[in-house]
């Protein structure tokens, strides 16, 4: 390590002690910044001689950065990994300080931050998931996403787990010379309509899983990682898969998880069975109690992920809360609720809440779902509660989830 | 009586900003006060079929222009309006109806044509955040709410559909946004623009109809979120 590299870590260290000390929180991403102004290298200096994994997507990145550090694991060795969701530089940095004897690291980098982390810390597999319209006031449009990807992936020496299903994400990884593709599903079509490579249309077939543009010579890739219900199959064998967590996209999630560690040399059985242990991935699918109400709080914060949600949303029938906010985290424009098929939750007592439970109940309006509203959210868990014996289900976007997660 | 039928133009490639959702509370305002309306979904790849109210929604650069050429190509939308069909355009949809438009490199685009619009690229900071609007006085509507999220800047020949009191509209020195002729109307607003200003959702279903009066309807929630949004600039 250099002079310089030393002070930015020690740069890291001082500012996390100093928040800690404050009541400020963890300070992981106050320290990483510290550490980033002092060193600007910093993140390739504690990358370097490290195995590092990396995943990227619109959805499931936390759950699937999950699911692989727990399959890298199980190799016992210990893992260094940015488990609270900060996934950008500053968030790397403290994940890489606060485990300076791990020789993997398994990180979750935001979509527009990708092509940096790929240069710099020349990660040995990138799991690239899917990409479809979140935050349109902050991230970039999605196409111009997978033109950046594409060009920060050509001509690496990464493997690219990539999921076959999405076009987007197929354009932006043929460019990488190695690329293992996975069925990994596509919950939400609307912003793959036109060929990523020439614009021409882009047909779905029915049921299945195959698309081809109708212009040029982009389709869907074979996929050597399948499901079959919860059997993964690949060239490399093949494993149950028993999760923990709840949700068939979950399962899609495990599977190129299952795709990464095997490319990084974990046995496939012991990768799967140590994605079952996974139960609580930063407080999602897991049940709390609120009051004297019993909550199951799930994340949906873009369309991709309310579409994700609905097999485990729409064969229900209790007390929903649905609560949006539109802070910094979220996006400032919550136009994409009309791109949401909420009629899912008609026949349900639906409350709304959260900082713009006006624009919701407008759109539920138009969705033709009555509903109850109250601002404050603890307020209407405990209202739905009161109305369904005590258990409801809530699903907020980012900062509404994290509100409810840390409410008393 | 033949169905009213509310045309969306090109979700494949115009739908990127939640703007569908213009058709379907125009579907359903007009369902609620009993006339029979027909909502469409006009995917690029199928002729333009005909229709009393067109919607076009906002859309990124490269599908921007290919929805132009495809427009330009079908010239349904066109002839449908010299028959008196309406339309109402939002953001990208603004800039094709107009007479041209840039793409991401600067190349200009010919638009359909609709509006006397010439939409350059902006050389300042994108336009991200929340509009308030003062209508012209001869469309009857109360101040509008949307959020805006473009760079290009339009430079209007026709009326315009109001002088912003926050936020950027159209984006050049003259402090408009917006512009409309006959029952064509284009503007930056997101939102979607008629889930905040049901009187302009109205407003286009006079124009599709040609009734000079509609049913009331219970717009409350509606109208508590446009004053929420307006207040949220200081407006």
């Amino acid at each position: 390590m250099g002079a310089r590299t030393i002070a930015g870590v020690a740069a890291v260290r001082l500012v996390n002690a100093a928040s800690r000390l404050s009541g400020r929180g963890s300070g992981t991403v106050a320290g990483g910044r510290a550490g980033l102004a002092v060193a600007p290298e910093l993140l390739a200096e504690l990358a370097r001689g490290r195995r590092v994994a990396v995943v990227s997507g619109t959805n499931g990145k936390t759950t699937t950065t999950a699911l692989l550090r727990a399959a890298l694991a199980s190799m016992g060795e210990r893992v260094a990994t940015n488990a609270t969701g900060s996934n950008m530089p500053a968030g790397h940095v403290a994940a890489l300080v606060g485990e300076p004897t791990a020789h993997l690291a398994c990180l979750e980098v935001d979509e527009a931050y990708l092509g940096r982390l790929v240069d710099e810390a020349q990660p040995e597999v990138v799991v690239l998931l899917n990409l479809s319209r979140d935050q349109l006031d902050r991230m970039s449009e999605v196409r111009m996403l997978a033109e950046r990807w594409r060009t920060a992936l050509e001509g690496v020496a990464t493997t690219v787990v990539a999921n076959a299903d999405d076009p987007l994400v197929v354009h932006a990884a043929s460019a990488a010379d190695r690329v293992v593709w996975v069925a990994g599903g596509l919950e939400w079509r609307d912003d793959a309509g036109a060929c990523p490579a020439c614009l021409g249309p882009i047909h779905f077939a029915g049921e299945g899983p195959g698309w081809s543009c109708q212009s040029c010579a982009m389709a869907r890739p074979d996929a050597g990682w399948v499901l079959e219900g919860a059997i993964a199959s690949s060239p490399r064998g093949s494993t149950r898969l028993a999760l923990a967590i709840p949700g068939d996209f979950n399962l899609r999630n495990a599977l190129l998880a299952l795709a990464a560690a095997d490319a990084m040399g974990v046995p496939i059985d012991l990768a799967g069975a140590s994605m079952g242990e996974v139960v609580d991935v930063a407080g999602r699918f897991v049940e709390r109690s609120l009051g004297t109400t019993t909550v199951r709080l799930m994340l949906a914060k873009n369309p991709a992920g309310w579409s994700a949600l609905l097999d485990t949303v729409a064969h229900d029938d209790g007390a929903v809360v649905v609560s949006i906010n539109a802070r910094t985290a979220d996006g400032a424009d919550p136009s994409w609720l009309f791109d949401v098929d909420f009629s899912m939750l008609a026949g349900r007592t639906v409350v709304v809440t959260g900082d713009r439970w006006r624009d919701l109940s407008v759109r539920l309006r138009y969705a033709g779902v009555p509903h109850q509203t109250e601002g404050v959210p603890t307020a209407a868990v405990a209202l739905a509660g009161a109305q369904a014996d005590g258990r409801v289900d809530v699903i907020g976007n980012y900062t509404a989830f994290r509100d409810l997660l840390e409410a008393r | 009586m033949s169905a009213l039928r509310i045309a969306v133009v090109y979700p494949d490639l115009l739908g990127t900003y939640g703007d569908t959702g213009n058709g379907l509370i125009l579907e359903r305002r007009a369902t609620e006060r009993g006339i029979v309306a027909e909502l469409l979904l006009c995917r690029s790849s199928e002729p333009l079929p005909a229709a009393d109210l067109y919607c076009l929604g906002g859309g990124e650069d490269g599908p921007q222009v290919l929805a132009a050429e495809r427009l330009i190509a079908d010239g349904g939308l066109a002839r449908a309006v010299a028959d008196g069909a309406a339309v109402l355009a939002v953001c990208a949809g603004f800039q094709i109806i107009g007479a041209s438009f840039p793409d991401a490199s600067g190349v200009v685009h010919e638009g359909v044509g609709l509006l006397d619009v010439v939409t350059t690229k902006g050389t300042g900071a994108r336009c991200v955040g929340e509009v308030a609007v003062d209508p012209d006085p001869s469309l009857g509507l109360a101040r509008l709410s949307g959020f805006e999220n473009h760079s290009g800047v339009s430079t209007v020949g026709d009326a315009a559909l109001g002088v912003v009191r926050a936020g950027r509209g159209n984006g050049t020195d003259a402090g408009t946004e917006g512009a409309f002729r006959g029952r064509v109307l284009g503007t930056y607003l997101h939102g979607p623009v008629l889930a905040r200003n049901p009187d302009l959702a109205d407003l286009m279903l006079r124009w599709a109809t040609g009734r000079d009066v509609l049913d009331p309807l219970d717009d409350r929630a509606e109208h508590e979120l446009r004053a929420e949004r307006l207040a949220a600039v200081g407006c």
